[in-house]
């Protein structure tokens, strides 16, 4: 008992020190390559090609007043950004890198995952209402409409790909996929002949998951000031960015697990974590290449997309493949 | 019902369109200019504030006749000059010589008026634009001063 208590403190420490990593680097890495697809250098001042600015930007927010507005609901305040990073930190832990790298395998980690990533748009839900702001309000409301009608087809899809597997525990669904590339989830079987689409669905559900560009309108720095965290400042701006940048490796190795085969290597080479690294790392670069390609959708072009397009070609997705299953 | 998949397939071409776009200018040249690192160099007819011109010698070719400070519309011009002595052909000859020139930047308006008035092709306007400060004292140039530091 005692082992798995010291397992899961270390496993815990592990996800926090990887997601700030990760969060601070990718910030770098995002800034760079905005840079690069607008042809200027990026950050490239502090320490060679720019390497230092993420933990000088941290200890810069870190040194900074915590500033509460007047008449703000300052618990809801306060809880909000801890709210934003705890979920996504908390997903790391079920999440398996390779066949003995993961903190806590569980039968429905899956399940874990999206209940955990639904915890986000509360805490956006929360910094909007906390803040006693007009520009956060209005922010927050967006990005909850967003946030809960973009679950929808991401859990359909997940459910697809949970049936042709038959199991929500992310290890099972990598093994079942393990042995060549074509064995992946991403290219179409007899049983989910559609399964290209439902990994763009997939994906596209993701990037709104996450309150990314071209889905920002939580933050929608051109007409909401900086949206629901227009109030924040030092590290509760801070935990907002790392819980973003967090979720974006979370939605990343989910779609990893449920279609790339995990780390499963492609032709049987060198196997082991890096291809998982490998694969996540390809899909944020994908992430942030969109971002940087594409201007925000209106909040209608955005609901329309989900409710008139992603829902039911998802539900027709689902459709097909369990007739499928129950035809073969 | 034809429309709905015209358009979920055209939507989705222009944004791969897009793409391919952001894509190819990712491995393009930066094309941007490191501003304290790198500066570009100034057009001819660029404007900055007046400079005088020197001589073979590097002497200002400036006469001291006064014609930009009486053309200058905002006044900006202060001229000073003394008579001296030369040796010109074993004559002495009384020879007037600029002893000051005094531009106050804070006025001009870089209309030109002076360098345009100009008989001698004393005066020029300089390529300088690296000119903020918050101290007003900056902007009072002494050209005479910046002439021979030039020379150095």
């Amino acid at each position: 008992m005692s082992l798995t208590v010291l397992n899961v403190i270390v496993a815990v420490v592990i996800a926090i020190g990887f997601a700030a990593l990760n969060a601070a680097y990718l910030v770098w890495a995002e800034r760079r390559g905005a840079a690069r697809i607008q042809r200027r250098p990026g950050p490239n001042i502090n320490g060679p090609f720019g390497l230092l600015q993420p933990p000088l930007d941290g200890i810069k927010l870190m040194t900074k007043q915590i500033m509460i507005p007047g008449g703000a609901d300052k618990i809801l305040f306060m809880v909000a950004p801890v709210l934003a990073m705890a979920p996504a930190i908390l997903s790391f832990v079920t999440i398996p890198f390779s066949e003995t790298i993961v903190a806590h395998n569980m039968d429905i980690g899956l399940l874990m995952i999206f209940a955990f990533a639904s915890m986000g748009a509360l805490a956006v839900l929360f910094a909007g209402w906390g803040s006693r702001n007009k520009y956060s309000v209005m922010a927050s409301v967006r990005a909850v409409s967003q946030n809960v009608s973009y679950e929808i087809p991401m859990l359909i899809t997940a459910i697809t790909v949970v049936m042709i597997t038959g199991s929500m525990d992310l290890k099972v669904i990598t093994n079942a996929q393990a042995g060549g590339f074509w064995h992946w989830n991403i290219f179409p079987s007899l049983h989910s002949p559609l399964m290209p689409l439902s990994f763009i669905l997939f994906f596209i559900c993701s990037l709104a998951e996450t309150n990314r560009a071209p889905f920002d309108l939580g933050e929608a720095e051109s007409e909401l000031v900086a949206g629901f965290h227009t109030e924040y400042g030092s590290m509760g701006f801070g935990l907002f960015f790392m819980g973003e940048y967090a979720n974006i490796v979370i939605g990343a190795s989910l779609t990893t697990i449920l279609f790339l085969g995990g780390w499963d290597c492609p032709f049987g080479l060198f196997p082991g974590v890096w291809w998982f690294l490998l694969k996540i790392y390809l899909l944020i670069a994908t992430f942030i290449w969109i971002r940087w390609t594409f201007p925000r959708t209106t909040i209608y072009g955005l609901l329309n997309l989900s409710w008139k397009i992603l829902i039911p070609l998802s539900l027709f997705n689902l459709l097909l493949t369990a007739g499928l299953l129950k035809v073969f | 019902m034809g429309g709905y998949f015209s358009d979920i397939f055209n939507g989705s071409k222009s944004l791969l369109i897009g793409m391919g776009i952001t894509f190819r200018e990712f491995f393009k040249p930066i094309v941007t200019v490191q501003y304290p690192y790198q500066t570009i160099k100034m057009s001819a007819r660029f404007r900055g504030h007046i400079e005088l011109i020197a001589d073979e010698e590097g002497k200002p070719k400036c006469v001291s006749c006064g014609m930009c400070e009486r053309a200058c519309p905002s006044g900006c011009i202060t001229l000073g000059s003394v008579s001296v002595e030369i040796e010109v052909d074993g004559k002495m000859k009384k020879k007037k010589v600029l002893s000051k020139y005094d531009l106050d930047f804070t006025k001009c308006s870089l209309c030109g008026q002076c360098v345009e008035n100009c008989n001698f092709g004393a005066i020029e306007f300089s390529k300088e634009y690296n000119l903020a400060s918050s101290n007003k004292e900056d902007f009072h140039f002494n050209l005479l001063k910046r002439l021979e530091e030039r020379n150095v």
